[in-house]
């Protein structure tokens, strides 16, 4: 099995199931009905991506796990997703500050994967990209019409942005997985793809108002399976079925 | 959060090329953009349409329903006006 490879779908996948998972803890609860249904279907695409993702990862692993194995049996540490995407939703404003900053990585790297020399991740690349492109176009539209709407919805907005900006920088972690793998192009640099995020964010920040957090502290681990307290509280609610009924299907 | 205030928005969607768009329900929404936004995501998402046309509830003039029977009940007796007087010849498929 190749080994980085393995891991690098993880890591995709991974960030794919749980803000799709995040998501779609909106459903029912939306500020309005079309939002409600908007944000669903975001978590649908999500989970959907996940989905192939991971049926591609158990090819690679081949131990006979298949991909919900992957997705509903693992421990919190074999999760390697970004600390972002697993932060609690709050409020609207929160969620969809998260999903603007997490879009606006996925667009250029998705971009990028699409020229990717193993061709199975260049055609989930390809797919996911239509979907990645409309996700950002809406979750930078709602950070406009808060950020810059009325005192209140800035207050939220920035706080948000505020919040969360410590863990932007993980999005960028990189580490002997990735180089091994850029060696073989199978995936790209992050560099380029952070140039193009850094402009994405203060393009839409500032035109949202919103001042964008100079510096300050930044917070990794997620990508090592070193995750913030809330992982736990998704992977209960999300194995529990599986966990309690082993096998189960419906 | 309250859309009590946005105003109401009719939607019409085309299924394909060449067929004319069809009015499918409305919603609300803070301005044109979110609209077709928001039809996106609620009228399209089981494949229903290639194209979306908003126009605000507001500017849709209607007939008024008091006035049917001098709008529409004087066109029930001119049967002539529906080309069903046509002989129609033999081999002559899809009328």
């Amino acid at each position: 099995m190749n080994k980085n490879l393995f891991e690098y779908l993880l890591r995709l996948g991974d960030d794919s199931l749980i803000i799709g998972h995040r998501l779609s803890e909106w459903c029912g609860h939306g500020p309005i009905l079309e939002e409600d249904i908007a944000m669903t279907n975001m978590a649908l695409d999500f989970i959907g991506q996940a989905t192939t993702i991971f049926e591609y990862a158990a090819k690679v692993e081949n131990t006979g796990r298949d991909a919900d194995a992957l997705a509903f049996l693992r421990y919190e540490r074999e999760y390697r997703n970004v600390l972002l995407v697993e932060q609690p939703n709050e409020d609207f404003a929160v969620t969809m500050v998260r999903q603007f900053l997490f879009d606006a990585f996925r667009k250029p790297l998705y971009e990028a994967l699409q020229n990717s020399s193993d061709t199975q991740i260049a055609a989930i690349a390809e797919k996911s990209l239509k979907e990645t492109k409309y996700h950002l176009k809406h979750s930078s539209e709602w950070v406009i019409r808060l950020g810059d709407g009325t005192e209140e919805s800035h207050e939220k907005a920035q706080y948000a942005v505020d919040t969360l900006w410590r863990y932007t920088d993980e999005l960028f972690f990189e580490n002997e997985v990735d180089a091994a793998l850029q060696a073989e192009n199978v995936i790209p640099s992050l560099i380029p793809i952070r140039e193009e995020w850094q402009k994405t964010v203060t393009d839409v920040l500032t035109e949202a108002t919103l001042s964008i957090p100079q510096n300050g502290w930044k917070q990794q681990g997620g990508r090592t399976g070193l995750h913030s307290e809330h992982l736990g509280y998704i992977l209960a609610e999300l194995q529990y079925m599986q966990r309690a009924y082993p096998g189960m299907k419906w | 959060m309250s859309n009590a205030n946005w105003p109401l928005w009719e939607v019409f969607i085309r299924s394909k090329q060449g067929l004319s768009h069809k009015h499918v329900g409305s919603l609300r929404a803070a301005d044109a953009q979110m609209a077709v936004e928001n039809a996106r995501d609620v009228y399209t998402r089981r494949s229903e349409g290639i194209s979306i046309w908003v126009v605000q509830s507001n500017d849709v003039f209607a007939s008024d329903p008091s006035e049917a029977d001098s709008l529409y009940e004087p066109a029930d007796s001119k049967v002539y006006r529906h080309p069903t007087f046509y002989d129609v010849p033999d081999g002559i498929s899809h009328m």
